[in-house]
């Protein structure tokens, strides 16, 4: 498809190039990735998807902007506190400002237990880029200013509610999305590595080689993933710190992660491994790690973002299942397992409905991730010819 | 087809021994050994002075103090000739006796779960490849996504919630109370068969999103196959011909993945059982883990290895029987 007659570009002509034209030109003349990246753009749900992500991954990474508090501050004026939404108006009239109510504690007349109440009557502000509890943006920049929060400095706004210990939900969440997201991100590279190695020297060596590392792949796909990843993180101390904890995670999923990519890579090896670009680097003299790096690798880079990026979910969805039953990373960690693990049983659902919001932000994650993936693939297939 | 079996049979055989290697690592991983846990477990509390010298005797006991090699053949020796899967601490008891009538339940939610799938995932896949672009059609692209995107344990407690909300009704667990800890008899069993579809519909979840797919895209591509044009102008009736044709070939591929399904719906059912209060092995293989009851964990993970190989074994005779051209080009 890439060749051009004479009479599509009008070469030699002094006449200024037509529209249509310019537009031959610039698709005949556009790398590949500049291609990918033109189908991808048509494909309107995956750009929804990846906006999406976009926002995700940087109140991740700005997590303490984004969050009004902190992880584990409390407040225990409001425990199990239902969400605070702001609003415009109200019964005593409008206010161009949004506005929460201020809480007062009450009895509660049947138990006498301690509940906290809204009052109608106080009316607290909401307010953009304010001053509030101080924290080091990025783990080093110290700053006290967040996206937003309550002109009161007393009280405490809670978008999405707290839960038994009165920390907030909404900043609980915002802090879970780095940490799942970066372990996600870790144990893909892992994977992604072990893949480049094993996959690699199955496929490039081929015979012997290749049958033992074959056999290996199938010992590591043929039990049960979930159960696997559950055996390698209950062996891990109990006295380990929860840095130590985050590292062992991503190491363990990055560990078992790899074969379906490694396949990939080796077949794809496999079928180009003969070549005559191939054999007259070999020929050359050159270095297996460099034939494979230089000379294979870039005729299916496409191929293999996209696996990457399909392979996320299952590292998100495996890291929450895995703290969700308590394996995986432990409190004081934020994650959105962690987190879930508070929403176990049914009477906390029935009571404490929004303690099951970051089960909401892993659903989006992996649609984001999938959608992604297949947008991605479709751009990246050379043969979906379309102008 | 008696060479392609045994063949089978020996690489079963060479799986299952690599795997066994790799369940003993795992069991071995945690930190201290059996001994030490077992007398942690047995004597704590009790005032009685444990010292290094009684963990000591404990483990020459029950020949821990041997080296890797030679516990990775004792242990896998009692499994194979005596079927004897070593001691459950927590128990106290053999890891046989507490893993013993488990295997039934959870073969029953694997079954019931894979009849699920494939009740569902064959005919909507064939009906959606069939009227493309219908309602069936972008209702089938949209579960299958979110087939993947919600967890079944999310899923799981989701339906738990309405159920107690709607019908006020405590739909978890296997039995109801009156039968928990009732003989086996036909009501027990009727009890088991009605809490049977919520965990086995759990669990298809994923599986039918990932099987619909498959169908469909098969059904798709051997819908316009010549064939079946032929047999259209020969006026063969609409629906016998589908079932005769592209129907028959769109199955294979659901055949050749019974492994993969039964893959994922063991990695899924811990957490799953855990939610819905499932009393079977996968709750059993969590439980272990927690409390490091290391040869319960192991035993478990290598019978359910082994049910998938064992699954993959019966889909590549199954799939040998359906289409005769695998059988061939093995031989």
């Amino acid at each position: 498809m890439t060749t051009v007659t004479n009479g599509d570009l009008n070469n030699g002509n002094d006449q200024p190039l037509s529209a249509e034209q310019k537009r031959l030109l610039k698709y005949y003349s556009a790398s590949q990735w500049t291609l990918i990246w033109w189908r991808f753009r048509r494909h309107r749900t995956a750009m929804i998807a990846a906006a999406l992500l976009v926002v995700m991954a940087l109140f991740g990474v700005f997590a303490e902007f984004v969050a009004p508090y902190g992880p584990t501050s409390r407040n225990t004026q409001y425990l199990d506190g239902s969400p605070q939404l702001p609003s415009f108006c109200d019964d005593n009239g409008c206010s161009l400002r949004p506005f929460i109510y201020g809480v007062t504690t009450k009895r509660d007349p049947v138990t006498l237990r301690a509940i906290s109440v809204p009052d109608p009557n106080k009316r607290v502000y909401v307010e953009l880029l304010i001053e509030g509890e101080k924290t080091d943006l990025l783990g080093f920049i110290p700053t006290n200013i967040h996206l937003f929060g309550l002109q009161d400095p007393k009280a405490k706004l809670h978008l999405w509610g707290t839960d038994d210990l009165g920390r907030d939900v909404f900043s609980r969440t915002i802090y879970a999305t780095r940490t799942s997201l970066s372990i996600g991100v870790m144990g893909v590279f892992i994977s992604f590595v072990l893949a480049l190695i094993i996959g690699g020297t199955a496929g490039y060596f081929g015979g012997r080689t290749d049958m033992v590392i074959q056999r290996i792949t199938e010992v590591i796909r043929v039990v049960p993933i979930i159960p696997l990843y559950m055996g390698l993180a209950a062996a891990m101390p109990k006295e380990w710190s929860t840095t130590q904890i985050y590292f062992a995670m991503t190491l363990i999923l990055g560990l078992f992660g790899w074969p379906t990519l490694a396949r990939r890579i080796r077949s794809q090896l496999l079928s180009i491994r003969n070549e005559d670009y191939v054999v007259a680097a070999r020929l050359a003299g050159a270095r297996p790690s460099r034939i494979i790096g230089q000379h294979m690798l870039p005729s299916f880079t496409s191929f293999i973002i996209v696996d990457l990026v399909i392979s996320f979910p299952y590292m998100i969805l495996s890291e929450t299942a895995l703290s969700f039953v308590g394996l995986g990373l432990r409190p004081p960690t934020v994650s959105w397992g962690v987190l879930l693990q508070q929403a176990q049983s049914i009477r906390v659902i029935e009571q404490t409905p929004w303690l099951f919001i970051p089960a909401v932000f892993v659903v989006i994650a992996v649609l984001a991730f999938t959608v992604i993936g297949d947008g991605l693939r479709d751009a990246a297939d050379p043969y979906a010819e379309a102008k | 087809m008696l060479r392609f079996t045994l063949e089978r049979l020996v690489g079963m055989a060479i799986t299952m021994a690599l795997v066994s290697v790799m369940v003993f690592l795992i069991m071995e991983l945690p930190p201290g050994d059996y001994a030490d846990r077992y007398a942690f477990r047995k004597y704590s509390g009790t005032g009685v002075n444990v010292t290094e010298a009684d963990i000591q005797a404990i483990r020459v006991d029950l020949g821990l103090d041997k080296p890797l090699v030679f516990r990775y053949f004792d242990w896998i020796g009692g499994i194979v000739l005596h079927g004897d899967f070593g001691q459950a601490f927590a128990f106290e008891t053999s890891v046989l006796k507490v893993i013993g009538n488990k295997v039934w339940l959870t073969l029953g939610i694997l079954f019931s779960t894979l009849l699920v799938t494939y009740m569902v995932s064959i005919p909507i896949g064939i009906y959606a490849a069939v009227r493309r672009a219908s309602v069936a059609d972008y209702g089938l692209t949209v579960f299958s996504y979110l087939g993947l995107a919600l967890p079944n344990f999310l899923l799981a407690l989701i339906l738990l919630y309405f159920a107690n909300k709607w019908f006020d009704a405590d739909i978890g667990g296997l039995f109801s109370s009156e039968y928990k800890d009732a003989a086996w008899s036909i009501a027990k069993g009727w009890d088991l068969f009605k809490h049977l579809w919520l965990p086995a519909f759990v669990l298809a979840w994923s599986a039918v999103a990932y099987q619909l797919q498959t169908v469909r895209a098969t059904m798709s591509d051997e819908i316009n196959k010549l064939s079946v044009t032929a047999a259209r102008a020969r006026g063969v009736p609409e629906v016998k011909l589908l079932i005769k044709y592209p129907a028959r070939l769109a199955i294979n591929p659901v055949v050749s993945t019974i492994g993969f399904d039964v893959n994922r719906i063991f990695s899924e059912l811990p957490i799953v059982a855990v939610v819905l209060g499932l009393t079977e092995l996968g709750e059993l293989l969590l439980r272990a883990y927690l409390d490091l009851d290391m040869y319960v964990a192991g035993a478990i993970l290598l019978l359910l290895t082994f049910m998938i190989v064992f699954m993959n074994f019966i889909s590549d005779l199954l799939l040998a029987w359906l289409d005769p051209r695998i059988k061939l080009g093995t031989s």
